[in-house]
């Protein structure tokens, strides 16, 4: 935050009195810089990790705005409007962004960006962001910052690159900043007892030429992959579904805990790709990660490593995951995975 | 036939996949001297799923045109795809600098929506992201550019013999899959799931060899180098201690507990 306010002082002083108190300067400041968060929904309700936009819009400074487009959108506006330090939701009630389609969501938002003067635009790295924010974009002609973990100034920002091998500062030099947030680097604001205005949005209802036909969502009461707190994880030393099936959920109930999988495991149908953890799957950062027949290939560890504690159960003690797990396990993943999970539940 | 299917692949040449990537003593960037290059993954499945679309033959697949802009180098990965089955290839040659790094997506967007409209191509698949940068923005600027329909992440791609002009696409979103019908032309970025790379056999990359390679230059689509984002600082990520190993399960509860995570 302080290196925030620092580079915007910076950057105000050409432009303002110098004589001015310090608060007045920042008020002003405060005024130039203008976030729009982009809020998910879907089905009717308001996806709340979604909430990571205002997150970051808070660290950036400056006025919040949040946005929210579909149908019967105004009961999850008035709940996004509830969060603190967000001024206004711009709502765009229509039912042809329900399913968030860019070809005719990025040109309305595009629109609405211009009529606002918004300078920061942010959205979660999710399906939604990654598939939107590109198109946005370029209609704006602006280079996107993609599934940034942290905000330096209004205009740098961190992100991992090569698998997060390596950790990459960047300075955009646009004049409007379009941001994707990595939703475990960026806790989503809560729904308190704030009083933002809901405003009509601007809607050019863009004629498209993609239509929506189905989709087959992966049924599961467990918590979330992306936001687990607890996440139990199976690779390809378990050696089959049915061994996986037999396995690895019991674990995860005892744990309370989100299931994930490797891409060795989903590749060989073992579970469902929704689960991968990776560099091409989910990124995830819970309390603890705690898997199972993974043996650690880069772009595993990708996916996970910025997990609090990292356990693991290996037969083969050199495995890579050991170099990141706070708590190793050496053995046969078929008689300690079951003995761990009877203990667990005692 | 007007809906035959005219297919541009734009290919990158990134660091292997298994390679750990080294931060450069300046700080500035990753090691790229003396590493092992490869076709980016994601790119190897986009031209694999368009060379099934031609062995599918409905709709017919008249042309496939692999593109990469790069060094010189990039011309291996070219080759690659046109053994793999492409048709012809295209560089675009940019020479990487040390003060500006490589083209950004947008750049590459704009030199693509050129390359996609002087070919009249009406279908572009690409990866969904680099494994280098992992923006995942090319396809969707993109289409964003041409004003074209997009699916991205997508794990299948198919055709009905009733919708002429159209395509189907089911791609990975979070928490499973989707199914859109875009009518052509249409954008498509590959997930991992789509299919399986086939290797080039020997004969076929002896025939890529003989296969067309036309040289480019960013002046001839107007597009310059100039970079929106300046490269602050690259870094390692901080090393995580391996807390070392326990003897049994109980010890693995023991420790958890201790650590707070159970």
């Amino acid at each position: 935050m302080f290196a925030c306010r620092t580079s915007l002082l910076t950057y105000g002083r050409s432009q303002i009195n110098p004589q001015r108190s310090l608060r007045a300067r920042q008020s002003i400041l405060f005024q130039l810089l203008s976030t729009l968060a982009i809020l998910e929904q879907r089905e009717g309700q308001l996806n709340k990790n979604s909430l990571s936009a205002v997150t970051a819009a808070h660290r950036l400074g400056g006025s919040i705005t949040g946005f929210i487009a579909g149908s019967n959108v105004k009961p999850m506006a008035e709940e996004a409007a509830k969060v603190q330090g967000v001024e206004q939701i711009i709502v765009v009630e229509n039912g042809s962004y329900d399913k968030g389609l860019p070809e005719n969501y990025a040109p309305m938002l595009a629109e609405n960006i211009k009529k606002g003067n918004f300078t920061h635009i942010i959205a979660g790295h999710t399906a939604f962001g990654k598939n939107l924010m590109p198109r946005l974009a370029a209609l704006l002609d602006v280079q996107q910052v993609s599934d940034i973990t942290e905000i330096r100034s209004e205009d740098t920002f961190v992100r991992p690159i090569y698998a997060g091998n390596a950790i990459l500062t960047v300075q955009s030099t646009d004049p409007i900043k379009i941001i994707t947030i990595r939703g475990t680097a960026f806790a989503p604001a809560e729904i308190a007892d704030g009083s933002a205005g809901l405003a009509d949005g601007t809607d050019p209802n863009h004629p498209i030429s993609t239509e929506w036909l189905s989709e087959d969502l992966a049924a599961s009461d467990r918590p979330d992959l992306a936001t687990a707190s607890k996440v139990v994880s199976g690779g390809r030393g378990l050696k089959s579904k049915e061994q996986f099936d037999k396995l690895i959920p019991p674990l995860a109930d005892a744990l309370g805990a989100a299931i994930g999988a490797s891409r060795a495991a989903v590749d060989s149908g073992f579970a469902d790709n929704s689960l991968q953890v990776g560099q091409t799957g989910k990124n995830v950062a819970p309390q603890l990660y705690l898997c199972a027949g993974i043996s650690g290939a880069i772009q595993h560890l990708a996916g996970m490593k910025d997990s609090k504690v990292i356990a693991c159960i290996n037969k083969d003690g050199d495995a890579p995951i050991f170099q990141v797990a706070d708590v190793g396990l050496v053995g046969d993943l078929f008689e300690k995975v079951p003995e761990l999970t009877e203990k667990l539940k005692q | 036939m007007s809906n035959a299917l005219k297919i541009l692949v734009p290919v990158k040449r990134v660091i292997d996949y298994a390679v750990k990537p080294r931060v450069n003593k300046a700080q500035t960037a990753i090691e790229t001297s003396g590493v092992k290059h490869s076709m980016n993954p994601f790119d190897e499945i986009s031209i694999e799923a368009a060379v099934r679309l031609r062995e599918r033959g409905s709709p017919r697949v008249d042309d496939i045109v692999a593109l990469s802009i790069g060094p010189a180098k990039c011309s291996d990965v070219l080759r690659t795809a046109m053994a793999m089955g492409a048709d012809r290839s295209m560089h675009v040659q940019v020479e990487p600098s040390e003060e500006h790094g490589e083209l950004e997506p947008l750049s590459v967007a704009k030199v693509l929506k050129q390359v996609a409209e002087r070919e009249d191509c009406n279908m572009v698949i690409l990866g969904k992201q680099s494994i280098d940068d992992d923006s995942n923005q090319t396809g969707q600027m993109l289409a964003g550019l041409l004003g074209w329909g997009q699916a991205t992440q997508a794990s299948k791609i198919d055709f009905k013999e009733e919708e002429e002009g159209y395509v189907r696409v089911t791609r990975e979103v979070d928490g499973g899959v989707e199914t859109l019908k875009g009518k052509l032309p249409m954008i498509i970025t590959t997930d991992l799931r789509l299919n399986e790379p086939r290797y080039a056999s020997l004969p076929n990359i002896m025939k890529a060899k003989k296969k067309k390679m036309s040289k480019h230059t960013l002046a001839d689509f107007g597009v310059d180098e100039a970079r929106r984002l300046k490269t602050i600082k690259v870094e390692e990520p901080p090393p995580r201690q391996g807390g070392g190993k326990v003897e049994d399960v109980d010890g693995m509860i023991a420790k958890l507990k201790e650590l707070g995570a159970i």
